[in-house]
């Protein structure tokens, strides 16, 4: 099959429901002129003209506002954030606009309208720009929220993401854009709200999502040396996330630990970790377990990285842990 | 070497008459040289990996910070973006302190924690590097209200790049500042572009310093190519907010003869429009007019020189030789409160 980048992926996804529903435009920082902070919209404005590719100022609370109100005017716009950090300045018109047009109006006006960028660390960018919102949006009743993985997920939940009637966080990473995947030529969706087994084991779930996929997968391979079986999940949305699956597969295993990004305390690993215990309690063999990032921020120096971020090694001492392996 | 190798802002800054002294040429020369010359570095060491991150860079702008050490006090307060290394460098940091914090290491002015986006250095009241565009604007007025508050008569100047002011955050502190008549002087050094983007492209008004006085607050263009034009507008400002009249808002005309970040292909100008900027350097504007004034010679220059590269290949050396910060300091200046509980899975 043919391989492409993440960020060709996006870039068709847009493209095509762009083709396909004339409602649809991109609009954010750099995404025409420039084509992109991080080249995702290459091309797109040579495309679709600057009607439709459409580049703001730095003012993202505005631009924001923009899109929902357009939104629940009849248009489909998928705004782009340079990055997640920065939708922190606009997160007003997310949470209080977007979501709550259609509770509010009582179902009169629906908001259609996609949030997308980069998530997470991406290197040493310290503080400010080593964030990850996906638990922070996940709370908020009225949003969805995916989190792809891999070139081909993300193209199909792209899709997706823009035809959905109700508004959808798209959470991407600049450490993944260069990933290259196996995408079919031809047109395919993948729904929001499903989670796939992408690899089938038997000694213990691993779950995990967006860019953590990676620390999963290698820690599956890490353990596989040891003769542990790991089955690993990728949530792909983590609102609504598909809880059944992780259910399913711990009623396999009986132990589930989850690889996160985001800090430990009301994250997406505490939600799962939670109805776990609730839905599978009599399955468990032991705790569950998690590897978030560390309780702090992300500072600069490498050190610092390297002793707060998820990583294999630390995955590789809670799958032995709940295996009671140590 | 030793720790010495900084600068000293002079204390003369204009004599009996009112004319600027040898000392205050000198400084300026002498730090904008080693801006230029700090960052020149920078740049190098970027491509070697050896700085990581975003890393923006100041050369062509030197005039927009040493202009305004000279026109302010020592207790005044300093905030600005993440194109950051240029301030605390004319306000006495060492250029080690700041190279071991591009280099991420313990010994950094911010203990390798921030990285290039974010120098911060209490010694000199430089109160930081700030990555979120706008955020420090409304955070300027928040420290010259503290200053009010506390009647010092201190000042602070806060800069910004021409991209901030299409920030809702800018309108609102201004709009604050001027009602409050807090003693901020707010800097738009405008370069011409956010990242790709020109500021034509971003608004209808590109005469940025004309959004102040939609707050009615005095409000002007400086050629900030001029380290004497900035000197004497933010001087002016100064004084006005000394006084109780509130703020200022100054757009400093500048150029960044780099691209954004390291990483940028600067598609969105031509190599003639940044030449004819350069013609323009405010490094050599100083040091025409040193020698124009007879205020040193060649050979002085040429000493001043030698020293500022002395200075950065020292920094290089600290910066190389010191260690990375133990790993345990990821737990450390997240809370004031020593034993706080984090969660340790
Ligand atoms: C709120 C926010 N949005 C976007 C960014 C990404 N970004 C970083 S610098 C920059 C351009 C800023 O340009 P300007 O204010 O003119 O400052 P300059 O870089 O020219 O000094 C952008 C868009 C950010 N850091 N913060
Ligand atoms: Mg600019």
């Amino acid at each position: 099959m043919r391989v492409i980048q993440f960020r060709e992926a996006l870039r068709e996804a847009m493209s095509e429901e762009m083709r396909r529903d004339p409602r649809v435009f991109l609009m954010g920082e750099e995404v025409a002129e420039y084509n992109g902070a991080y080249k995702v919209s290459q091309g797109m404005l040579d495309e679709f003209g600057p009607e439709r590719v459409i580049d703001t100022p730095i003012s993202e609370l505005g631009f924001a506002g923009i899109g929902v109100g357009a939104a629940i005017n009849g248009l489909r716009p998928i705004i782009e954030f340079m990055t997640f950090n920065f939708s922190l300045v606009a997160i007003d018109q997310v949470v209080n606009s977007a979501a709550k047009i259609l509770p509010m109006s009582a179902g009169q006006y629906g908001c259609p309208i996609v949030f997308r960028g980069p998530t997470g660390n991406a290197g040493q960018l310290g503080a400010q720009h080593s964030q990850n919102f996906e638990n922070w949006y996940a709370n908020t009743p009225g949003l969805k929220v995916v989190v792809p993985s891999n070139p081909y997920d993300a193209k199909g939940l792209l899709k997706s993401a823009i035809r959905d009637d109700d508004p959808v966080i798209f959470m991407e990473s600049e450490l993944m854009y260069s990933d290259k995947g196996e995408v079919p030529e031809s047109e395919y969706l993948i729904p929001i709200g499903q989670a796939k087994t992408v690899r089938e084991g038997t000694d213990v779930t691993l779950v995990s999502f967006g860019k953590m996929m990676k620390v999963a997968l290698n820690a599956a391979d890490e353990a596989a040396k040891e003769g542990i079986s790991a089955e690993v999940i990728d949530l792909r949305t983590v609102r609504p996330i598909d809880y059944a699956a992780v259910v399913n597969s711990v009623k396999k295993t009986n132990r589930l630990v989850i690889i996160e990004e985001a800090w430990p305390l009301a994250s997406i690993s505490t939600d799962v970790g939670f109805q776990v215990q609730r839905m599978a309690f009599d399955y468990l063999d032991a705790p569950v377990l998690r590897v978030n990032s560390m309780d702090v921020p992300l500072n600069y120096a490498p050190t610092l990285i390297e002793a707060v971020l998820p990583n294999v090694k630390r995955t590789m001492q809670a799958i032995k842990s709940v295996l009671y392996r140590n | 070497m030793s720790m010495e190798l900084v600068l000293t802002p002079p204390t003369n800054v204009v004599d009996a008459e009112g004319n600027f002294t040898k000392d205050t040429y000198m400084y300026w020369y002498e730090s904008m040289y080693l801006m230029r010359k700090f960052e020149e570095k920078a740049g190098q060491l970027y491509g070697q990996q050896k700085i990581r991150g975003f890393c923006h860079l100041y050369i062509g702008q030197e005039a927009c910070a040493a202009g305004a050490v000279t026109a302010l006090t020592r207790n005044d307060k300093w905030i600005a973006a993440y194109r950051d290394h240029a301030y605390p460098l004319g306000l006495g940091t060492s250029a080690r302190a700041i190279m071991a914090e591009l280099y991420g290491k313990a010994t950094g002015c911010s203990k390798g924690k921030g990285g290039s986006m974010h120098m911060f250095d209490k010694n000199v009241n430089f109160m930081g590097g700030h990555g979120i565009v706008g955020a420090q604007v409304p955070m300027g007025a928040g420290i010259a209200f503290a200053e009010k508050y506390n009647k010092t008569g201190n000042v602070c100047i806060c800069y910004m790049g021409d991209g901030a002011v299409r920030q809702g955050a800018f309108h609102e502190a201004l709009n604050m500042a001027m009602t409050w008549k807090l003693p901020v002087i707010f800097v738009i050094e405008n370069n011409g572009y956010a990242m790709g983007t020109s500021i034509q492209r971003a608004s209808n008004v590109t005469d940025l310093y004309i959004l102040g006085e939609a707050y009615e607050m005095p409000s002007m263009p400086v050629d900030g190519m001029d380290v004497e034009a900035v000197h004497h507008a933010v001087a002016k400002a100064a004084e006005r907010a000394r006084a109780g009249e509130g703020p200022t808002l100054l757009e400093f005309r500048t150029y960044r003869y780099r691209g954004h970040s390291m990483s940028d292909p600067q598609k969105y100008r031509t190599k003639e429009e940044v030449e004819a900027y350069k013609k323009l350097d405010p490094v050599e504007q100083v040091r025409a007019t040193i020698l124009r004034k007879g205020l040193a010679t060649e050979e002085e220059l040429s000493a001043i020189n030698a020293r500022v590269k002395a200075i950065v290949e020292d920094s290089v050396q600290f910066a190389e030789e010191s260690p990375f910060p133990d790993p345990s300091e990821a737990f450390t200046d997240v809370y004031v409160q020593p034993d706080y509980p984090f969660i340790m899975d």
